[in-house]
Parts: C-alpha cells; sequence; structure tokens
C-alpha cells in the first residue's frame, strides 16, 4: 500500500527542463570540485567553495533524500502523523512546514558547527570541506532524517526510549548513560570556548553581560506589560543587543576596562553561577527570552555572513593539505588527518547530538510525513553550510596569525616575539608587530592564544565583513561575532543544563518517585547543581590546564559527539531489519561503519598511543615518570602543574575509554537483533498502526501547483464542514 | 503588490515562528465554538507554565 503512495507520488519526471536545470547544477559543482581538487600554491577564491558546497548540497536534496523518502523509508502521506491524531496544541501540534523547518534548524545549529571546522583548518581547507559536504550528504542529514522518522513513526519517542524498547535494556541503560556523559562534556567544552573568547577582553564581557539584564526585561515585558508581543519584544531586544556591543568600544572611557579584565578563572565561576540560577529561574525570566535574541541573532549573522561572502568574494590564505594532516604534529590539536579531521568536525557534517532533537520535540509537531526529508535532510544541509561558512572565515586568514591564535599559551610563551618565533617554527611567517596590529585593529589586548576558536571565526568574520561592508568597522564585527557566538553557547548551556537536570531527575524518579516531579523545588536544585557541578568541574579543568584546554578537551567531546551518533545510527539500522528493510540497512548501515572506524580508532588512540601527545594515558606515564625523577617537562613550569596534568590525562583517558565501551555495548547488543531478523524477514517493532490522514499539506520548500489546488480544496471542505456544524 | 505580498508572507513567518499566531488561532477558535476567550495574560501564562515542565534542548 504505501508503495503505491510513492508510486502516486512520482509525477511526470525528466521534463526537458528539469533535466537541463539538473544538468547545469552537476555541471558548476564539478567545476567547482575541480578547481578545488586541482589548484595548488594559487590563489583560489573562497567561493570555489561556497558553490560546490550549494551545487552538492542542491542534488543531494534532489536525489538521495527522494530516495530514502520513498524507497528506504516509504513517507507515507495516507498515514496520520502524531500531531495529527493527538492535536492537543500542546505538546502535539500540527506546525507549517516551513516554520517547523525554523524550529528544528534553530535547535540543533548552534556553536559546534562554527568550532570544529575553525580548529580543523590547521591541516588546510581541503580536508574540512570534503568531510563536511561528503559526511552531511551520506552520514549526518540522513541520520537525522531517519531518527526523524522512526520517532515519528512512534508518537515522538525519545532516542533512549527508543534504544530500550528495540535493542534491549543493556544497550538502554548504555544508552541513557552515554546521552548523560556526552551532553556534560558537550556543555563544558562550549562553556570553554566562551571562556576563551571573553578572558582579557573588557570589550566582550560588558557586551555578554548586558544580555542578562536585556534578557530579564524581555521576560518582565513579556510577563507584566504587554504578554505575547514576542516580534515586538525581540526587536527592541535587538536593537539593545547591538547597542551594547557599541557600547562596549568605550569601556576605557567608562573607566570600566580594569574591572572587566576578567581571568579564566573568575569567568569560570560567573558561568558556574549563572548556569545554575538560570536553570532554577522560571524560563519566562531568562531561558526563554535570551531563546529568542540568540535565535534571532543566529540566523541573522548566517544569513548577512552568506552575502558577505558573495560581495567580498574573498581569497583563502590556507593552503589546500598543510603538512600537519600528514605528520599529526598541529599545535591546534594533535594526529593525523585520520580519524582526527574526522573527528574534530563533528556538527556541521555528523552530530550524533542531532539525534536526541530529531527524536525529541520535532516529530510530535510533523504535519505530514513526507515533510520529514524537508526538515530531516533539509534541515542538517544548512547547518552544514553553516559550517562551510566557518571554515571559509578560518581559512581567509593570514597562516601566520592563525596559528599564533591557536596555539597553547605553552607553546607561544603568549607575547608577540616568542609567538613570533613559535610560528615561524611551524613554517609560517608573521612579525611580532604585525601580531599585535592584529589585536590593535579589532581592539583587543592580544590574540596571542586565544583558543577555541571563537576568536579565530569572528577575526575571520570581521575581515570578510568589512571587505564586503565597508572598512573602519573591523572592532565592531569582531566583537559583534564574538557576542553571536556567546550569545548562543550561552543558550545552550542554560538549556543543556535543564535538559540535563530533568534526565537526572527522570532517572533517580524510577527508584524514588518524588524525586522526578520537576515542580518540587528540593529535587530541582540538588539535581541542577549536579549537573552545573560536573560541567563546571570539567570546564575548570580545562581553563587550568597547561597543555591548553581546547587541545586537551575538543577531541573528547567530537569523538563523544560521534559515538553518540554511532548509538543512534545502531537504532536506525536495527529498525531497518526489524522492519524487513534489510535490503536498505546500507544506507545507515554505511555512517554507522564510517563512524564507528573514525571513533573507534580515535577512541584507540586516545587511550592506548604511545606518542604522549595523543594518548591520554601515555600522557600521564611521562610526565609521572619525570616527577618522580624530579624533572619538570614543558610546559609544566611546577610540581603542582604536573600533578594537575597527571590528574587530567587520567580522566580524560578514563572518560574517552567509557564512552567508548559504552558505544560498543549497545552495537554488541543490536547485532543478535539484527541476525534474527535478518533471518526471519522481521521482527516486530513498537511502530504505532496506520491511521487514515486527513489533512493536506504540500510535502516540500516550494508547493506545487497540485499540491496549492489540493489544499485549497481541502480548507474549503473544512470550512463547510465547520459551517454545518455550526449550523447545528 | 509582490513587495507587499513579500512582506505579508515575513509578517505571518515571524508571527508562527515566535508562537505569537497561537493568540490569534485562539480567538479564531473560540469565535468558531462561541466561547468567551480569556485574557491574553491569562493565555499566555498557560503557555509559560506548559514551558516550564517541557525542556528543548540546544544543541552545539
Amino acid at each position: 500500500m504505501s508503495s503505491v503512495t510513492s508510486e502516486q507520488r512520482t509525477r511526470p519526471r525528466s521534463s526537458p527542463r528539469s533535466i537541463a536545470v539538473w544538468g547545469a547544477v552537476a555541471v558548476v559543482g564539478a567545476v567547482c570540485w575541480a578547481v578545488l581538487a586541482l589548484s595548488r600554491g594559487e590563489n583560489v577564491s573562497a567561493l570555489w567553495i561556497l558553490f560546490a558546497a550549494l551545487a552538492s548540497y542542491a542534488i543531494a536534496y534532489r536525489f538521495y533524500s527522494r530516495f530514502i523518502a520513498y524507497r528506504v523509508l516509504r513517507l507515507d502521506d495516507t498515514r496520520a502523523t502524531p500531531a495529527e491524531r493527538f492535536h492537543d496544541g500542546v505538546d502535539y501540534d500540527i506546525t507549517d512546514r516551513r516554520v517547523l523547518f525554523g524550529h528544528h534548524f534553530a535547535a540543533i545549529a548552534g556553536a559546534g558547527p562554527l568550532v570544529g571546522p575553525v580548529l580543523a583548518a590547521q591541516m588546510g581547507y581541503l580536508p574540512g570541506t570534503i568531510w563536511i559536504i561528503v559526511g552531511v550528504i551520506l552520514a549526518g542529514a540522513v541520520q537525522d532524517m531517519v531518527v526523524l522518522f522512526f520517532s515519528m513513526r512512534r508518537n515522538g519517542k525519545s532516542l533512549g526510549q527508543m534504544v530500550r524498547e528495540e535493542i534491549g535494556v543493556v544497550g538502554g541503560i548504555a544508552a541513557l548513560i552515554a546521552v548523560f556523559a556526552i551532553m556534560i562534556i558537550i556543555l563544558a567544552v562550549l562553556a570553554l570556548v566562551v571562556v576563551n573568547a571573553l578572558a582579557e577582553s573588557p570589550w566582550g564581557v560588558f557586551s555578554i553581560s548586558l544580555t542578562i539584564p536585556i534578557a530579564l526585561f524581555m521576560g518582565f515585558y513579556l510577563r507584566y506589560l504587554r504578554p505575547g508581543r514576542i516580534m515586538e519584544v525581540t526587536a527592541i531586544g535587538v536593537a539593545l543587543l547591538l547597542l551594547a556591543i557599541i557600547g562596549g568600544g568605550y569601556v576605557e572611557q567608562m573607566g570600566l576596562s580594569e574591572t572587566l579584565t576578567l581571568s579564566k578563572e573568575q569567568l569560570v565561576v560567573g558561568l558556574v553561577v549563572y548556569g545554575f540560577v538560570a536553570s532554577i529561574l522560571p524560563v519566562w525570566m531568562l531561558l526563554t527570552p535570551r531563546d529568542y535574541l540568540s535565535t534571532f541573532m543566529k540566523v541573522g549573522v548566517i544569513v548577512l555572513l552568506a552575502f558577505g561572502l558573495m560581495i567580498a568574494r574573498p581569497v583563502l590564505e590556507n593552503q589546500a593539505v598543510t603538512d600537519f594532516a600528514i605528520d599529526g604534529t598541529g599545535p591546534v590539536f594533535a594526529g593525523k588527518l585520520f580519524p582526527f579531521v574526522f573527528i574534530t568536525i563533528a556538527c556541521g557534517a555528523l552530530s550524533g547530538f542531532h539525534a536526541l532533537i530529531s527524536s525529541g520535540t520535532t516529530p510530535k509537531m510533523v504535519a505530514k510525513e513526507s515533510q520529514v526529508r524537508m526538515i530531516g535532510y533539509g534541515g542538517m544541509l544548512m547547518e552544514s553550510f553553516v559550517a562551510i561558512s566557518a571554515l571559509i572565515a578560518a581559512s581567509v586568514i593570514d597562516q601566520g596569525l592563525y596559528f599564533a591564535i591557536n596555539s597553547p599559551a605553552g607553546a607561544t610563551g603568549g607575547e608577540p616575539g616568542a609567538a613570533a618565533e613559535f610560528v615561524s617554527t611551524l613554517g609560517f611567517s608573521i612579525s611580532p608587530a604585525d601580531l599585535t596590529a592584529a589585536a590593535q585593529s579589532i581592539e583587543e589586548e592580544t590574540l596571542i592564544s586565544r583558543t577555541g576558536g571563537a576568536p579565530t571565526l569572528a577575526f575571520g568574520i570581521s575581515l570578510i565583513f568589512s571587505k564586503a561592508f565597508g572598512g573602519g568597522l573591523a572592532a565592531f564585527w569582531y566583537h559583534f561575532a564574538i557576542m553571536f557566538e556567546a550569545l548562543f553557547i550561552l543558550t545552550a548551556v542554560d538549556a543543556g543544563t535543564r535538559v540535563g537536570r530533568f534526565m537526572l531527575q527522570d532517572t533517580i524518579g524510577n527508584v524514588w518517585p518524588k524525586f522526578g516531579d520537576v515542580s518540587w523545588k528540593p529535587a530541582a536544585w540538588s539535581a541542577s547543581a549536579v549537573v552545573v557541578g560536573l560541567w563546571g568541574y570539567i570546564l575548570y579543568l580545562g581553563v587550568t590546564d597547561p597543555l591548553g584546554g581546547i587541545n586537551q578537551l575538543f577531541p573528547l567531546f567530537g569523538i563523544s559527539n560521534q559515538l553518540l551518533a554511532a548509538i543512534a545510527l545502531t537504532l536506525c539500522v536495527t529498525l531497518m531489519f526489524k522492519h524487513g528493510k534489510a535490503k536498505y540497512a546500507w544506507v545507515p548501515g554505511l555512517p554507522l561503519t564510517w563512524a564507528l572506524i573514525t571513533t573507534m580508532t580515535a577512541s584507540f588512540q586516545k587511550v592506548f598511543s604511545s606518542d604522549p601527545r595523543i594518548g591520554y594515558f601515555e600522557q600521564r606515564n611521562t610526565y609521572q615518570a619525570a616527577l618522580d625523577n624530579g624533572e619538570l617537562l614543558a610546559p609544566a613550569t611546577d610540581a603542582d602543574q604536573m600533578n594537575q596534568i597527571i590528574a587530567n590525562s587520567t580522566l580524560n583517558g578514563v572518560l574517552q575509554a567509557l564512552f567508548a565501551l559504552l558505544t560498543i555495548t549497545v552495537v554488541l547488543s543490536a547485532i543478535p537483533i539484527w541476525v534474527r531478523a535478518a533471518r526471519s524477514g522481521g521482527l516486530p517493532t513498537t511502530e504505532v498502526p496506520h491511521e487514515t490522514s486527513h489533512l493536506v499539506a504540500p510535502s516540500d520548500f516550494f508547493a506545487t501547483k497540485e499540491e496549492k489546488e489540493a489544499v485549497r480544496a481541502y480548507e474549503k471542505s473544512q470550512d463547510q464542514l465547520a459551517g454545518t456544524r455550526g449550523g447545528h | 503588490m509582490t513587495v507587499l505580498t513579500a512582506f505579508r508572507g515575513v509578517r505571518w513567518y515571524l508571527k508562527q515562528f515566535t508562537g505569537e499566531a497561537k493568540w490569534d488561532e485562539y480567538l479564531e477558535r473560540c469565535r468558531a465554538e462561541g466561547r468567551k476567550p480569556t485574557s491574553r495574560r491569562d493565555f499566555e501564562r498557560h503557555r509559560a507554565d506548559h514551558r516550564e515542565r517541557s525542556t528543548q534542548s540546544r544543541c552545539c
């Protein structure tokens, strides 16, 4: 029956016009890829990357996502979605497809696709470009779409629930622990990015601090002054936000620069206190209004960046492939191209965290099954585009400057002379005067060792915007970019802390029901404190790590994010087998295999490598041995720092091993089910039975003529129905 | 004409996206069913209370 639908959906294809259009897109894509592949050492325009990406996305969306939609998953518009069946207007809510696309995109895209590609740029622009584009087409977008589909067919069940019910209790528990632990790591690393961007930057601290009173004002406005006027208050909020960025340029004149020059440790305390307070305050006060602000800034900056790139047409300063890709000695993060490029760039190519969103709110709001394609696959393509833009922004910066910004303080010594010397040992050159001039151009004290990706990205964005929209505003654009990144990291941090708190309360609630009551203050407060305490602790370790927190923690973040993807894809493969679609199990199976190869290789190296720069335990042993002999190893300058490195390496190594073991547990408990299901041609699943859909709505971004007519006829029949009802 | 259509489209989208349209839809429903609508303040408070109990994760 569902095959009938897929036949019906097949509109007369291959019209000459359609063949011409898609042929042209394919040619553009092929030319762009060829230029990228063949140019070496010449001035390559960033637009080649941009258009290679856009053409590839268009073709993948048109052909591959359609194949997944109608052959693999068999989306069936005769089936009512959970939103249509329950339609309570609260959790289950029929939402316009384009609006839901916006909501879904706002939920999946954050700082991840901005940070990973910036760090991966140390290996050149080509490896990152290829992985982001190929990865999203065959892995990331597939995962998001398939998880969304399976969750929708189960009334919007969460990833953890589905793993427990479809794979088993052991796998379910492993998945639950993995999700919680990975979330803590993600929050800590994101917070670390903010701390590194704001440390010693009074302008940044000034602007970001003001977002709190601005959000509070918006919250009170919506609660007491003019309830519900969200657009109005968001416009006011954005205007105040821009004033806050401009105002930051005058901190010196206001005599605040000393007060607002905060150390990393002070910022950690500030963030932890903020995270705790934000997660226990009523959401209307801080979280909801801040979310409006951050969403509008997010979309606004992405659109602006796309336009800026088109106008500025910057030239790539980065090499196609640097030596670090082959010898693995890069200062930003250690390890060779394989597997570490694929780990560093998670969001934008394949991000397991999205599986939590595709199996949460979104599936409960889909109007028609066929819309899963544009929301799941399309939403992830859009995030990938953000990642490509970030990669370009990092690759238009002078490479000497790039490495001065991104190498740990232990290597650069933190001052221009030593930094310039260090950069020259890497095979790049920049003079101390140029380093100082670059910092002055954006009115920052220094740019040396401002690791974490945010300052690099902001510098790249300010270059692009200054070139596109006229000069003289470099400092404004830099702080504008910092603000926008910090803003949505903070939103992710407070929303994430709340989600973590709910998960903890829910889990403990299984044993002690009272604790599961989310409105019971003692439970809410203690669970929040635990969550904040955990990420705050790891954040503190990262900030004080003599080896550089980003250098040490970012691989852990990337690997854990993709291990989560491996868990989600394992679920997808399991369900393909259970539904008797073994023939198409390769669709999620291919990215699963790839994710397991890269994450397991990376995990293995991080745990067992005999290179102390890569292997956490080897690092621990090296420093322990030196300490036992009474020696100091650089960059440690005293015994305390030696002990600190030893403790951090041990913790990182244990966490790394734990995540890998949890994932292996899920995969191993799924394999017997694959075998059984493949033998018997399918197994019962928790999919809800077919109920006929009466709703009519278009499937794709743009409605076809037939769809528009069908919608009109449907609306007319609904009106008549309402009319007859009213007449009684 | 086309500018006006575009403007209407953007306004419609923003109203839907922010959830402001929920209030209009509620009024519409009340009118159709002949009920007396509650005040906007109470309506929005009810929505905020629901948000308090549910979570929406923001990804990385």
